[in-house]
């Protein structure tokens, strides 16, 4: 029971089944995922950025595949490591710097940062600091659009450590008693903040946790886009039907700590040098080459482009100022009775 | 036109009537549908609406308040009912970090336009996880607003409020209230405003601050001690988050005393913030302390004579007033 699925070394879905567009929207978003975390971090280091951040860098192929599958009026919730999340949702990166820097043009005007950022116009219903506290939230959204008899979903990300909390299970119950078009994605990184995975659940594959309440779990190889994209348009397809939630397990891995600063002792570097082997861009890239999707100078041309986006990003973020400190008294309430906090 | 009926049908109204003009409001909560509530507030709800607006749902307090949340985030007005105000621990973290903190973290943009109704009070021999006031924990918590009528009208008056607006309110019902009657229009489409206190009874010797429940027992206090000739103002806040604190501080000018009434436990409860906002806005015209009459600090015991014990009585009240009446510095 407590034997993990196996990963491969080698992606098994096929790029040729996909129109080219589709496949250099996918490279450009993790690549554009990624070289965020690492200006995020450098950024932090260099002193633009006040606050901590929980990177997803080698994670980025669950949240692009996962949101690839979702359209424009779905929603998603996120987590403490969702900078993923919401550039995959369509999040701008200039809007999410400027947020991480704390300044008045940022996601929430510096009231939020790396762990509340939101777009509702997006579908971005948040990410959140608090392990399992977007899922029923992600259930909620889901069953305004049941009631309202609307062709959209809800999908919330969690990770393999949201899975002990009571949250989770308490939604996963009333999602599949009441069959709403929900998506629970699980990303399984194999460590819940510093403990792995194995010490914190008696089963390995998380999967296996849909089944007790009637809805499919499946597992997604989630180092591999298009494989997470193929699970989630399944998921998606079947809750647009009316048949209720699907549980995907993405089996992934963090190439850096729960937090920027983490010692990482409680991991081999033989373990982390593994997963790199299996870092999701390059082996998509390779994969692209290969299959003849893309040409070198279409991927070269796709990351230059997100090196420019980030440099605009972190100069506006730089360039932006900071919010007036009476700011911090508004927006506590929609409808203030006259007074502007009580 | 007015007719008198009970709190629990002024509560029952309110969500009837919302629910008729905008379809955005529904019912979830425990036993809420083909039950009707266990204290019968949603009866008929669910053979007028249906199960998809008055919906029963699992016992799961997290996804319960979770769901509704998510649902205000998406554009719906859900009433959630947490069927013992003891139970809204369960659901905590979606309470206090998520519906109280989603537009603030998020820049002012989130729109929240949950109710949580929530019941409290001690009904007798419900012991310790059946009868708590938990009102006074949540108004530490930024982002909440906390209605507590008294009055069928207010039941019905706050509660059209607290759905049509755009924020979390928990809105505190007490059990020993709902089959209270008092007069409430015939007219459908009254609301009571947040953050206005009501004068339930003019007086000039002592301003008694009757928080939710403990009105009826206040306002025969007194008529108790108006035969000993001592006159007591008797001040309703009805919103506890906003708070009218204007009202309550020119009573206190006025009388120059204050008591203090509720049955949240003593300790750091409603009255020792009201307590506070009072010594800073009329120190100088207080003739004597300002006292509280609250729930004992134990838990809620079994026994009715030990319930009764702890619980502020009719006595304690009376006591109280006569205490700062006869107070000499």
């Amino acid at each position: 029971m407590n034997t993990p699925s196996q990963p491969t070394n080698q992606l098994t879905t096929q790029p040729t089944n996909h129109p080219k567009d589709h496949l250099l929207t996918l490279y450009c978003r993790m690549v554009l995922i990624r070289e965020f975390e690492l200006r995020a971090i450098n950024e932090r280091r260099a002193g633009l950025i006040p606050g901590f951040i929980h990177s997803c860098v080698g994670q980025e192929a669950t949240a692009v595949g996962a949101c690839a599958a979702l359209n424009a009026d779905d929603a998603i919730t996120s987590t403490h490591r969702g900078h993923g999340h919401l550039i995959a949702k369509g999040g701008d990166p200039k809007y999410m710097m400027a947020e991480l820097a704390a300044r008045s043009t940022g996601y929430c005007g510096g009231k939020g940062g790396s762990l509340h950022m939101a777009d509702f116009d997006l579908g971005i219903l948040g990410a959140n600091g608090i392990v399992a506290g977007g899922i029923p939230m992600a259930t909620g959204a889901a069953l305004a659009f049941q009631m309202r008899g609307e062709d959209r979903v809800a999908l919330a990300f969690f990770g393999d450590g949201a899975v002990n909390e009571g949250a989770f299970h308490e939604a996963a119950n009333l999602a599949g008693l009441w069959k709403l078009p929900v998506i629970f994605f699980c990303e399984n990184n194999l460590y819940g903040e510093g403990t792995p995975q194995s010490k914190q659940s008696p089963v390995a594959d998380l999967a296996m946790r849909a089944e007790g309440y009637a809805f499919p779990g499946v597992i997604a190889d989630g180092n591999d886009v298009l494989a997470v994209y193929e699970a989630t348009q399944a998921a998606v397809n079947r809750a647009r039907a009316g048949n209720g939630p699907t549980f995907i397990e993405g089996k992934t891995y963090r190439f850096r700590g729960h937090y920027e600063g983490d010692p990482m002792a409680y991991r081999s570097k033989e373990e982390m040098e593994a997963w790199r082997q299996r870092d999701p861009i390059p082996a998509f890239r390779r994969r692209l080459i290969a299959d003849a999707a893309a040409s070198e100078g279409e991927l070269r041309a796709i990351e230059d482009e997100v090196q420019a986006a980030l440099d605009e990003a972190v100069q506006f973020a730089a360039g932006s100022p900071a919010p007036d400190p009476e700011s911090a008294l508004e927006g506590v309430y929609g409808e203030t009775h006259g007074g502007s906090v009580f | 036109m007015t007719r008198e009926i009970a709190f629990s049908k002024a509560l029952r109204e309110a969500m009837a009537e919302e629910m008729r003009r905008d379809s955005s409001v529904f019912l979830m909560g425990e036993d809420v549908g083909v039950f009707g509530g266990v204290f019968g507030v949603s009866a008929g709800l669910y053979d007028e609406f249906g199960e998809e607006r008055v919906r029963d749902t699992p016992i799961s307090e997290q996804a319960i308040v979770g769901a509704g949340l998510g649902a205000a985030l998406a554009g719906m007005r859900p009433i959630v009912e947490i069927m013992f105000g003891d139970f809204v621990t369960v659901a905590m973290d979606q309470v206090v970090n998520q519906a109280a903190k989603a537009r603030y973290m998020s820049g002012g943009k989130a729109q929240v336009p949950l109710t949580i109704r929530i019941t409290n009070g001690a009904p007798g021999s419900a012991a310790a996880q059946h009868s708590q006031s938990p009102e006074g924990w949540f108004m530490n918590v930024p982002g909440l607003k906390i209605a507590i009528p008294a009055t069928p009208y207010d039941a019905k008056g706050l509660l059209k409020t607290a759905i049509r607006g755009e924020d979390p309110v928990l809105f505190f019902e007490h059990k020993m209230l709902y089959e209270v009657k008092g007069e409430v229009p015939e007219d459908d489409d009254y609301t009571v405003p947040f953050g206005q206190a009501a004068i339930r009874r003019k007086g000039t010797d002592a301003t008694i601050v009757a928080v939710g429940g403990v009105l009826p027992k206040a306002m025969e206090a007194a008529d108790l001690l108006a035969k000993s000739g001592i006159s007591v103002e008797v001040v309703d806040p009805r919103t506890l988050v906003p708070l009218d604190t204007e009202t309550l501080i020119e009573s206190v000018k006025k009388t120059n005393r204050a008591i203090i009434i509720h049955e949240a436990h003593r300790r750091a409860g409603p009255g020792a913030e009201i307590a506070a906002i009072l010594a800073e806005g009329a120190i100088g015209y207080l003739d004597a302390p300002i006292v509280r009459v609250a729930t004992k600090n134990v838990p809620f015991p079994y026994n009715p004579e030990l319930e009764d014990f702890i619980l502020p009585g009719m006595g304690d009240i009376v006591e109280a007033v006569e205490g700062v009446v006869g107070y000499t510095l």
